[in-house]
């Protein structure tokens, strides 16, 4: 067995990816093993006991939603008695920032990796304020809910229906260039995205009003493209993942209160997890890093596929969450260098003189550096329904990925 | 009584980021109990209103600025405010960024490609490990640190080699590299005079007498301590030389060691013989054959090395149709004396060489009667004298033995001495002669050549003895350095190399170098005006053993 050969397949399979946003479809219509009673939630699998704040009211929310429950009390004691199911989104091709819970009814973007054949999926995303994936539940935002899964979700389930899909790694290549990471900043790819949905869903909506709402609504929301863009790192990774030998990593996902992390060459469910650390950031007028949930979300998946964190030196923009200044901005990216295999064929930096980001974490590099990776991550409140707080960096905890550089000696008898 | 005071900047744009910056700027403000800084969008201004932030009165539009002030007072909130330009262009003069420093060799070489050396100053057990990868990166190594295991010395040695690559070390204290200093050097102005050192201070105070005497280095290349012991092989002097060899800017070159192994010593004359340029040696504590041989000169001590390199009267005589290959010596004298010396001249240059009257032990030959390899017999050796008369006086024993070695087909060259005066034979080249030609007969590839010791007033007319030998093609002598120099030039000269050769322009070009370990080998560098980037090193996984193994399996199984 040859490892570099077998991380050489892996990230070349990551890289040569191709997602493309498909079409937006009913949850349990397309995510494989969706079900009424199931709540897939972000992270590795959690119990109902051990969620954090913000992951409880997001299902809560998402039962009040689905009707499942008609009060949080109801919710809360159907979840405590097991009447409902929990998992984790990566286990159904499915990612979603923060919370990421995702229910049966909702709409989903669904994207499909065309060089491979492996489909994924994600969310639509709320905006700002107070939303489900912050573990908000009230009136307002169940009514946004509604409304972007009868209103948004028809739109652009229409639109892209008459469309070829949209190619995300053009989409994400080209805001590379324009000041976005991809995680923490989706300024550019949002617009991007709206550039390239407008006219669609000009050609397909008749109302107008409703139309004007929707271009609204995907504007104002600079974190439009994310959900697609997760789904499409999620595609890439998925591509990527069972490699036999290889030590690539193909998940970095946070439930709130646990990290946890997938190898390639390791099992389709063979989670390393350690407690999440509680991200490090600036934050909103009126609060304070006391108010900070541990690191929560699907999102990680951004730098699991080499962009985010990674692609810092691209983002001078957001610098002032490294230390603030460009120099910091490019020095994240060149220590990601260190733990990563390859060099992204499709996602280049100008501020690097287009080297490619630094893509294919390697188990074996983490632990013998010490170096582990660096996320930008939005911070949650740690109580369901604040919102989020503030905006940072988190890394995870090293002792997951020595449990996986033993579990992958162990299979490899090496 | 807290008061809230606000601005509204309309039509100015800055990135939520910058403005969280600012907002944590206004909070460290005396006075002030909270702030809001945002573009005044619904959703931000929700925020803000969440947090008792919002007076009514705020009148803003989604692309204004709006900054808003919460503090214990009036003055307190109106300076907050009158600060917010001041804050916005505020630059972080007081933590200046730092260089990337890599903490991998692998990303190290990313971030200076043109390097092509590695300094390597980490602790002996890491080292060689550090090193087997600068040379998987086909880098030159400077190997600083000590305590490394003698089998991974051969073994990163053998490799480099290899791969035209010099490890320099382990152990090796200093080098200078194109008017670089590697580790411990002194400034040193750049000259013509190149020097492979095995020896530390010895290359220290060699090259910096060669600095004050008014001339300068090429390059000065460290081999390490143990690098001219037997089990090395002096792997590292012997490409240092070759490379100096092929080197136009070197002129001169020095070979500096603590004593080497006696073969090792051999093999690296040997080498040194083939250099079309002045090679000074100095070998301390092993004893000088000559004080010149060729193109070589031995010097007896440090400073006289380097003086002889910088003044030295150079009269190259490089016979270029000398070589005798692969073939041996057989030295066959009455003289005993003459016989050691030449064996102590020789035996610097010509390897295996045996003898019945050996310097040391190894080349003490089990039969006298049986030449083998090279060989210098003392036939006036006791062993041969048993009712017999000394073979200054009696030719039969030493033209019978002639008889044999030219019967041998590895044989290229028999050397005797001749030594005439009162009591010796009255002709001994009337009967020798004789012989000669008869060998000569049959074996015309063999040369011979004497060592003749008389006088003009001699009984046996030195001049005409001398003529005989000449007129039978004998090549004569006249003292044992002369046939030193000779012989040793007729072996020794134009043996191939059997390894890569060192890329010279790879030493030529302006140096780049990676350091690993001890910051001040970067710091030296870096003011040196060499261009390094200096790696972050730790120990793998952080000095955890059970990882560290792990990954050294990982990495081995391929």
């Amino acid at each position: 067995m040859d490892i570099d050969n077998a991380n050489t397949t892996a990230v070349n399979r990551m890289m040569e990816a191709r997602p493309i946003l498909k079409s937006v479809a009913t949850a349990k219509d397309v995510i494989p093993g969706m079900k009424d009673n199931l709540f897939l939630h972000a992270g590795p699998p959690i119990e109902w006991g051990r969620m954090s704040g913000p992951l409880k009211g997001a299902i809560i929310g998402a039962m009040l939603f689905e009707g499942v429950a008609a009060s949080e009390a109801e919710a809360t004691k159907m979840a405590e008695r097991g009447e409902v199911e929990f998992d984790a989104c990566h286990h159904h091709g499915a990612v979603g920032p923060m919370a990421g819970v995702t229910s049966a009814s909702m709409k989903v973007y669904v994207v499909e990796n065309v060089e491979h054949g492996n489909k994924s999926f994600s969310n639509l995303n709320e905006g700002y304020g107070k939303v489900l994936r912050y573990g908000a539940y009230s009136e307002e935002v169940l009514k946004k809910l509604h409304w972007m899964n009868d209103v948004l979700g028809v739109a652009l389930a229409d639109a892209l229906a008459a469309s070829n899909g949209i190619d995300l790694r053009a989409l994400m290549s080209e805001a590379l260039h324009m000041g976005d990471e991809g995680h923490n900043r989706n300024k550019a790819g949002s617009l991007l995205y709206l550039k390239l949905i407008a006219p669609l869903i000009a050609k397909t909506m008749k109302d107008n009003a409703a139309m004007s709402e929707v271009l609204q609504f995907l504007g104002d929301n600079a974190l439009s493209v994310l959900n697609p863009v997760m789904a499409a790192c999620k595609a890439m990774t998925d591509a990527a993942h069972g490699v036999e030998g290889s030590t690539i990593v193909t998940t970095m996902a946070r439930n709130g209160t646990d990290f946890g992390i997938r190898v390639s060459g390791l099992g389709e469910r063979q989670w390393f997890t350690a407690p999440a650390e509680i991200p490090v950031g600036l934050f909103f007028s009126g609060y304070s890093q006391a108010d900070a949930n541990p690191d929560i979300g699907d999102s990680a998946i951004t730098e699991t596929a080499g962009i985010g964190g990674f692609a810092m030196a691209t983002a001078p923009a957001i610098v002032t969450f490294i230390g603030g200044t460009p120099k910091d901005a490019m020095n994240a990216t060149l220590e990601m260098y260190e733990i990563t295999f390859a060099e992204s064929k499709f996602f280049t930096m100008p501020s690097l003189d287009f080297r490619g980001t630094p893509t294919g974490i390697d188990i074996r590099k983490v632990v013998e550096l010490g170096i582990t990776p660096r996320i930008n991550t939005g911070i949650a409140h740690k109580n369901a329904g604040v919102g989020q707080v503030g905006a940072g960096l988190v890394r995870p905890p090293l002792a997951i990925f020595e449990e996986a550089l033993v579990a992958f000696a162990e299979k490899y008898q090496l | 009584m807290t008061v809230i005071k606000w601005n509204v900047r309309a039509g100015t744009y800055y990135d939520s980021v910058v403005l969280m910056q600012l907002q944590r700027g206004l909070l460290e403000l005396d006075g002030v109990i909270d702030a809001g800084v945002v573009m005044a969008t619904p959703a931000n201004k929700d925020l803000l209103a969440t947090n008792n932030l919002l007076p009514d009165t705020v009148s803003a539009n989604p692309d204004d600025l709006l900054i808003v002030v919460k503090a214990d007072d009036d003055s307190s909130a109106e300076n907050a405010i009158n600060q917010v330009d001041e804050l916005l262009t505020r630059r972080k003069s007081s933590s200046v960024s730092e260089d990337f420093r890599p903490r991998s060799l692998s990303a190290a070489v990313k971030q200076l490609p043109e390097a092509h050396w590695v300094l390597i100053s980490v602790p002996g057990r890491y080292a060689a490990g550090v090193a087997r990868e600068a040379l998987d990166l086909g880098k030159h190594v400077f190997l600083y640190s000590d305590n490394v295991s003698l089998e991974d010395e051969i073994a990163l040695k053998k490799t480099a080699r290899e791969k035209g690559l010099l490890v320099m070390g382990p152990d090796c204290g200093t080098a200078i590299i194109n008017g670089v200093g590697l580790g411990f050097a002194n400034r040193v102005r750049r000259g013509d005079i190149g020097v492979v050192g095995a020896s530390g201070t010895g290359t220290q105070a060699v090259t910096a007498q060669i600095h004050n005497l008014g001339t300068g280095i090429s390059h000065a290349i460290g081999t390490g301590g143990r690098d001219l012991k037997s089990d090395v092989g002096a792997i590292t002097a012997h490409q240092a030389l070759d490379a100096l060899k092929r080197d136009d800017e070197t002129k001169v070159i020095v070979l500096i060691s603590k004593p080497p192994s006696p073969d090792v010593a051999t093999s690296l004359i040997s080498a040194a013989q083939n250099a079309d340029k002045p090679v000074v040696v100095y070998f301390i504590g092993y004893p000088p054959p000559a004080r010149k041989i060729g193109n070589l000169h031995f010097a007896i001590s440090l400073s006289e090395a380097a003086e002889t390199a910088v003044n030295g009267n150079w009269e190259l005589v490089i016979d270029k149709k000398l070589p005798i290959t692969n073939y041996y010596l057989r030295g066959l004298f009455s003289g005993g004396t003459l016989a050691y010396e030449t064996l102590l001249g020789l035996q610097a240059s010509l390897t295996p060489i045996y003898s019945n009257a050996p310097i040391t032990n190894y080349q003490l030959l089990d039969d006298p009667l049986h030449s083998r390899a090279h060989t210098i017999i003392d036939l006036g050796d006791e062993f041969f004298m048993v009712g017999r008369l000394h073979p200054m006086i009696d030719n039969d024993l030493r033209i019978r033995r002639m008889k044999q070695e030219a019967a041998d087909p590895e044989v290229g060259m028999i050397l005797f001495d001749v030594v005439l005066g009162e009591g010796s034979h009255l002709n001994p080249t009337g009967e020798l002669v004789p012989a000669i030609r008869a060998i000569q007969a049959s074996r015309k590839d063999i040369e011979f050549a004497a060592m003749v010791i008389g006088t003009d007033d001699d009984p046996q007319n030195l001049q005409s003895q001398i003529s005989a030998l000449e007129e039978a093609g004998v090549k004569v002598f006249r003292t044992a350095t002369e046939t030193v120099e000779y012989v040793s030039l007729k072996f020794g000269a134009n043996k191939q190399n059997q390894f890569t050769p060192v890329n010279l322009e790879q030493l030529k070009q302006p140096l780049a170098a990676i350091n690993v370990g001890l910051e001040s080998f970067y710091e030296s560098l870096i003011s040196q005006g060499a261009q390094a980037v200096h790696v972050e090193w730790k120990p793998p996984a952080g000095g955890n053993e059970k990882m560290a193994a792990l990954l050294a399996r990982m990495k081995s199984k391929k």
